[in-house]
């Protein structure tokens, strides 16, 4: 594997996917290639494919038409599994049952059991992954509280250290700062940059809600109606005129709402 | 003490701890995956499938386990997919089974006591034979969930967290689904069609109630499970009323029990105790 690791120069290499669910179609021809360690936005209105497009990294996603290259490994129906234990992954915070029988420790520990394999059992080593990870994240103390009695900032805090320990190469973020509070909100966005540059995992961070988005990201990419739709350095794209013709407003109408979002 | 030295109830001692160990870990996954109306689905689809197998001459429990596994076929990828509407979808299946279990009662010819029997459960006329398949079903379960307890624990926990990890989170759903099918068929006979569901979520859903780890909830679960069995099983020969009914009795008044002592109905309380101090 390591060997394979020296041979690619991007981490993940998209050619031309096409992705539908039922009658919609998700992605109609998406093409990207990012770099190892890599920290990239993707941006766009609801419904733009920015989900679909995390999804067929980690393989969760089915192809219809197109060629996906993750980690140096074409992605086919069969190496999904194995790939996705290298693919960390953080959705938008779910409402976990209050009294669900498990730990903060016990969830980050599940970003393990794809490593572990089965019929093998978290050992010591094992352990202290999981517990770096939420000494990283800042969750120690919290670490045997129920998973459930934790707000939902502390919550995406423990997906984000799960991921770490799951000790990926590749780190997806699928709007991890929706329904979250302002403070919670920018705490994950400087976590999400402090793990980029201490680790150099390639990022992707999808988010439909442009103050979520780490200014300092390497790239950003702009996707609508299933497709790429402009990328660039992000002080250069996320002009009120681009961002006009992606959301379908007016130049005048950006600018009133980006000035009203600056004062809330 | 007289009542443990008859033979019959030696086996219904014997099967009570053993359908009581299988139907509360089952209960577990049903509690913790939020799918009691797929545990109703399937019990309800193995009564109708006994029946059927009672009126057209086959062995009840090949019905019974055909007729779950059937339910879990539809009602597994509805949950799966999380579009699962339990008052719709399910319903109209639950509904469905409950109509043909009727059906099938009302077509038979002659004395309908071997059918009420199915409806009821008669845990002290189970044969050497029904303890045999409890058994195997009861070291089944208990050893896949010991087996691949990290799997389970994930899958039950968040299921597209699990596959995202790497866990073939798909496969221990429906693994689940099959055990649990399993479990019903071979409790069957003992506690009966309509009652079965209550002795799968009652334990489980007070262990529920009284711990913030897994692993003991599998312990409690159990626990109460064969409490429930055996209480209603002495209450049953004592004052000679259907073992079934007592059992579920039983296992409804522990869970009553265990929501009065629960410390998680502190956790509002604890919540907002813990938010003032980060006002402070």
């Amino acid at each position: 594997m390591t060997d394979v690791t020296s041979l690619y120069t991007h981490s993940i290499d998209i050619e031309n996917a096409v992705v539908s669910y039922r009658e919609d179609i998700a992605l109609r021809g998406v093409s990207i290639k990012v770099i190892n360690g890599e920290f990239i936005g993707i941006v766009g209105p609801n419904g733009a494919g920015k989900t679909t497009l995390l999804t067929i990294v980690n393989g969760m996603g089915k192809l219809l038409q197109g060629r996906v290259s993750v980690l140096g490994h074409a992605l086919t129906p069969g190496n999904g599994h194995s790939l996705r234990k290298k693919v960390g992954y953080v959705a938008q915070a779910e409402n976990i049952d209050p009294r669900m029988p498990m730990n903060v420790r016990e969830v980050a520990m599940i970003g393990r059991y794809g490593r572990l394999g089965l019929f093998h059992r978290p050992g010591k080593a094992d352990w202290q992954i999981v517990d770096t990870a939420l000494e990283l994240v800042g969750m120690t103390h919290l670490a045997r509280r129920p998973i459930g009695h934790l707000s939902g900032g502390e919550q995406q805090r423990v997906a984000i250290a799960r991921c770490l320990a799951q000790e990926p190469e590749i780190f997806l973020l699928d709007e991890p700062t929706a329904s979250l509070d302002w403070k919670a909100k920018t705490d994950i966005m400087e976590l999400v940059k402090r793990i980029h540059d201490l680790r150099k995992l390639t990022t992707l961070f999808v988010t439909h809600d442009l103050s979520a988005l780490p200014v300092s990201c390497d790239r950003v990419v702009l996707m609508k109606d299933g497709l790429i739709w402009d990328e660039g350095l992000p002080g250069e794209l996320l002009t009120s005129e681009t961002l006009g013709q992606l959301y379908d407003l007016t130049v005048a109408e950006v600018e009133k709402r980006r000035g009203e979002a600056a004062l809330a | 003490m007289d009542i443990f030295t008859y033979p019959f109830m030696q086996n219904a001692i014997l099967s009570a701890f053993l359908g009581g160990i299988a139907c509360s870990t089952i209960g577990v996954f049903v509690v913790l995956m939020h799918m009691p109306f797929i545990g109703v689905c399937m019990s309800h689809a193995a009564f109708a499938g006994a029946l059927l197998g009672q009126w057209l001459g086959f062995n009840p429990m090949i019905g019974a386990f055909a007729f779950s596994l059937g339910a879990a076929a539809v009602v597994g990828p509805l949950a799966d997919r999380g579009e699962l509407n339990p008052e719709t979808s399910v319903g109209v299946i639950f509904s469905l089974m409950l109509g043909l279990a009727f059906l099938f009662m009302g077509l038979m010819s002659g004395p309908k006591s071997a059918a009420l029997e199915l409806l009821w459960g008669s845990i002290l006329t189970n044969t050497r034979g029904d303890i045999i398949i409890l058994g195997v079903v009861a070291v089944l379960v208990v050893g896949i969930v010991f087996l691949f307890y990290k799997e389970i624990q994930a899958t039950v926990f968040q299921r597209d967290m699990a596959r995202a990890v790497g866990i073939p989170a798909t496969l221990m759903l429906y693994s689940i689904l099959f055990l649990t099918g399993a479990t019903i068929t071979a409790s069957f006979s003992s506690i009966g069609g309509l009652l079965i569901f209550s002795l799968i979520l009652n334990p489980a859903a007070a262990a529920y109630q009284l711990t913030y780890n897994m692993k003991r909830m599998f312990f409690l679960s159990a626990g109460f499970g064969v409490l429930s069995t055996w209480v209603g099983l002495l209450f049953s020969y004592l004052f000679n009323i259907p073992s079934g009914a007592t059992i579920v009795v039983t296992s409804s008044v522990i869970f009553l029990i265990a929501v009065v002592f629960s410390p998680k109905r502190k956790v509002k309380r604890w919540q907002k105790e813990s938010s003032a101090e980060n006002v402070t």
